[in-house]
């Protein structure tokens, strides 16, 4: 089974009394800030706030992520090294515009596991998009590497290059949000939405959370335990939609029985790509169990 | 029948006495004054707090009550103690509904032996401290709410006076937390623990601030009960009495410790048209309101009624018709006591009615489910909510042994952690309510089940909530915490804890 | 390696412990330690400080350490960020501080 992103839940570095139990809220994914939310002075002891935290702390399913200074500023090494030391899963880039950013980082990822005996290539990478350079170079940066599992958009950076600032509808990030949908699929990896701020606006969490994942989103980043419910409810497929999928899967598994490469459902042919979207739907279904069947009874 | 010989034989063989007009002595005087006039003249009020002192007959080794309406906004106990200790008082025993920061004045009149005994559901702040290090020879007792109740019933407390605080009081005595006539300086909503004092204290001294037409109507307190009216400048900082409608937690931890509690309760068995509930208002507890509001709209599901101390989300669901009746032995915030003053579903009960524990129909015994909030809970399901993990005295009995033993289905709720210190762990410090009555423990990291409701813990499952062993959900918070050291406690007893029917759950010693 | 420069590290915040080391006339490492969670976690938590300055390599040291309930990962990570700073130090070694 693939991994799921729907949610990712965005942890500062340096605030330790959120640290050690970040996992219970249940989000697909957690994100170690060392960037934006530490301030310049904090640098050093974020980095070994998070290092420690990730080789004591078992944070249970949680895939654990961490967002690391650029390679550009003094943190970004010493960053990368102290994550990999610390077994980390995914090494978050911010601010990437070019390949070229995602083949330096992995240099240093390299640099980095081969120096405390970590398998090459276990640690994975995310790639965020936060500015129009990066946006016009989304399938580069995209295919840049086999390290990369997503690529992510960030908005606020994001408005601040294009000068046009973020709106409810975010009407200003439509041509972003697509591009990056697209460089993510034709790169055959997850893409992840920026976050929704406004805490208290569960209403319009929810209708983002839907219409970025019409467009083809597989989650989002939140910033607050209270926005996970939310999220997933929005990624929960509809009892239809199961029932359907575990249906296309039977008909698959008896054409593959068969030896047959035609897969038929009520007397009409399901394309490859049909069976595909019935597999993620029960994947979805899948993490979702208890909602469902609860709803169900 | 005209009073002639046959009257008098006939009232000889009845063995009766005929009326005499001004024979009866103890008969008041027919008197021609006003209402009005009367209220000014023939009243209880007395002129000063020493008056009504001298005039009940106080000594020295006696019992004195007060209730905690008013919360950590309270004067009355500090005034009156002020006061005692003026007049030369020694040795009195005090017998308070509770205590909190605001009677840290206390601790020198115990030193200078004006207090001598304590018995009272809580103690709160400096005066706390000084307890746990041993400030007092004779140990403080706690009891319950339902305990003290039945105590003073049974006169193992003898209230020799009850000094109790008023919001609002009519010339006669006719007492309450709230008054319908005009605004009242400060409101405390029901006065469920005072009305159990007022009915067995030998002497029952009113002090109001706010002093209204005869008849206070509706009262808390009847007049019948009262012997001494006294008017003081303030009963309490109303700001600390009373807030506004307490506020839902935002703490991710609260909502989701509620969340899992709401769907404890819908998947218990005993979520059903007509099932009757009550919630603390600590964080969790309170917000399990908000969300087992959402289930009772979408499964179209009624509470017949809901107990205890009362606050603004419980009184939001009985308008809405959610909940019928509302049952207030305390009203925790200002919407609960504007409620309790304006809504005629919402009534005011007293600690025996609340949770007397020789009664089958106290109102506990009446509760399907009660949702508490714990400080600490062990792996046999006993519960602390007296003193703190330090081991220093910080909490209140309160109703949760009442609640545990009453309801159909008792459910405890605590974050595992609180920072560094395990909620749950192997041994509570102090045992306040016995692990046999509580069912389901809900934390922020897991739900368990006690072994005693195998049913229980079946439906759960049923229900895709996973249930986990207590025993496990500790060594799961040692595993992060470690393990603490025993705690550096002293020989001497400085507390004991009782259940409700007296007899000692555990007994307090003393800490630095 | 030597302490240069007396400094900090952590916060007064709830789950983080305050630490300020300084090279002291003691030949030794001392830790004056206020927590919240003194009586079941005091021994422990100095413990942990005097550990964790001694496998960063100082022989001497005095620290003050105001603890606000933190998990002991917490207080490695704050005490090697105080010795970084009163060092100078910031060549690290990650593999070996586990």
């Amino acid at each position: 089974m693939t991994r799921l992103r729907r949610s990712m839940l965005f942890v500062p570095g340096n605030n330790p009394g959120m640290m050690s139990d970040a996992h219970i809220y249940g989000s697909d994914a957690l994100m170690f800030d060392l960037e934006d939310s530490v301030t310049l002075r904090e640098k050093d002891a974020a980095r070994l706030l998070v290092h420690h935290a990730l080789k004591t702390i078992h944070y249970g399913e949680c895939e654990r992520v961490v967002r690391v200074n650029p390679l550009s500023t003094p943190f970004g090494k010493a960053d990368i090294e102290a994550m990999v030391a610390a077994g980390v899963e995914v090494i978050r880039l911010p601010k990437t515009e070019t390949a070229q950013d995602i083949w330096d980082t992995e240099t240093e990822i390299e640099r980095a596991e081969r120096k405390y005996d970590i398998p090459v290539g276990q640690t994975c990478m995310i790639a965020a998009i936060e500015g129009a350079l990066g946006v016009v170079n989304a399938y580069q940066i995209a295919s840049a590497s086999p390290r990369l599992v997503a690529i992510a958009l960030g908005a606020e950076d994001y408005c601040a290059n294009l000068k046009t600032s973020r709106s409810l509808e975010g009407s200003e990030l439509q041509y972003a949000r697509g591009a990056i949908v697209v460089a993510a699929r034709a790169a055959g990896i997850d893409c992840i939405d920026t976050v929704f701020s406004d805490v208290n606006n569960e209403e319009q969490l929810i209708k983002e959370t839907r219409m970025i994942k019409q467009l083809g989103f597989d989650g989002k980043s939140v910033i607050n335990p209270r926005q996970i419910k939310p999220v997933h409810r929005v990624f929960m497929p509809t009892r239809e939609e199961i029932m359907k999928a575990q249906r296309i899967l039977a008909a698959s598994r008896e054409a593959e029985t068969r030896g047959s490469g035609v897969v038929a459902l009520d007397g009409k042919m399901i394309d490859r790509p049909v069976v595909l979207r019935a597999e993620r739907t029960l994947e979805l279904a899948y993490a979702n169990r208890a909602v469902f069947e609860e709803e169900e009874a | 029948m005209t009073r002639d010989q046959a009257f008098y034989s006939a009232l000889t063989a009845l063995d009766r006495q005929a009326y005499v007009p001004g024979e009866n002595k103890r008969l008041y005087d027919k008197d021609p004054s006003s209402l009005k006039n009367r209220m000014e003249r023939e009243n209880k009020i007395v002129e000063s707090l020493e008056k009504a002192v001298e005039l009940s007959g106080l000594k020295d080794g006696m019992t004195i009550s007060f209730h905690h309406h008013f919360r950590d906004g309270d004067h009355i106990v500090n005034m009156v103690v002020d006061t005692l200790a003026r007049m030369g008082f020694r040795d009195l025993r005090l017998a308070p509904s509770s205590l909190s920061d605001v009677h840290a004045p206390l601790i020198q009149h115990i030193k200078n032996g004006v207090i001598s005994h304590i018995e009272t559901s809580g103690c709160r702040g400096a005066l706390a401290k000084a307890i746990s290090q041993g400030l007092m020879d004779d140990p403080m007792v706690f009891r319950s709410h339902g305990g003290r109740a039945a105590a003073i019933e049974e006169d193992e407390i003898h209230i020799d006076v009850a000094f109790l605080g008023a919001s609002s009081c009519d010339p006669f005595g006719n007492a309450n937390g709230y008054s319908r006539e005009g605004e009242e300086k400060s409101m405390c909503g029901s006065m469920g623990y005072a009305r159990v004092d007022a009915q067995y204290a030998d002497t029952v001294i009113v002090l109001t601030d706010n002093i209204v037409g005869y008849p206070n109507v509706p009262f808390g307190i009847s007049q019948r009960l009262v012997d001494y009216i006294v008017c003081v400048d303030d009963v309490g900082d109303a700001s600390k009495i009373m807030t506004g409608a307490t506020r839902f937690s935002t703490n991710p931890h609260d909502l989701m410790i509620a969340e899992a509690t709401s769907n404890v309760i819908v998947h218990s068995g005993y979520f059903y048209d007509g099932f009757s509930l009550q919630t603390g208002s600590g964080g969790a507890s309170l917000s399990v309101t908000r969300f087992l509001r959402e289930a009772m709209i979408e499964k179209n599901i009624h509470a017949s009624f809901a107990l205890g101390g009362i606050t603004g989300a419980m009184v939001k669901l009985l308008e809405e018709g959610l909940v019928r009746r509302l049952l207030d032995v305390q009203s925790f915030d200002l919407d609960a006591a504007q409620s309790l003053k304006n809504n005629r579903f919402h009534q005011q009960i007293d600690a025996n009615y609340y949770a007397n524990p020789y009664r089958r129909g106290a109102a506990v015994n009446q509760l399907d489910v009660v949702v508490l909030s714990a400080l600490e809970v062990d792996t046999s399901f006993n519960v602390n909510v007296l003193t703190g993990s330090d081991g220093i005295i910080r909490g209140a009995v309160g109703g949760h042994p009442d609640t545990a033993a009453g309801a159909a289905l008792s459910i405890v709720v605590c974050p595992l952690m609180r920072g560094r210190m395990p909620s749950v762990r192997d041994h509570v410090n102090t045992i306040v309510t016995p692990g046999d009555t509580v069912d389901v423990l809900v934390t922020d990291q897991g739900i368990a089940v006690n072994p005693r409701r195998p049913e229980v813990a079946e439906r759960l499952e049923k229900a895709h909530l996973k249930v986990t062993p207590i025993e496990e959900l500790a060594r799961r918070a040692e595993r992060i915490t470690g393990k603490p050291d025993p705690l550096p406690f002293g020989d001497k007893i400085v507390g004991i804890c009782t259940y409700r029917d007296g007899s000692v759950l555990d007994l307090i010693r003393n800490i630095t | 390696m030597k302490i240069t420069t007396p400094a900090s590290a952590g916060t007064m915040e709830s789950g983080d412990i305050m630490i300020e080391i300084e090279s002291g006339e003691q030949q030794s490492v001392e830790v004056v330690l206020k927590s919240s969670v003194a009586n079941e976690f005091g021994k422990q938590i100095i413990a942990t400080i005097r550990g964790a300055v001694e496998e960063f390599g100082l022989e001497y040291a005095v620290i003050n350490a105001v603890d606000k309930g933190a998990l002991d990962c917490t207080i490695r990570a704050r005490v090697f960020a105080a010795c970084q700073r009163a060092t100078g130090s910031d060549a690290f070694d990650w593999g070996k501080r586990a």
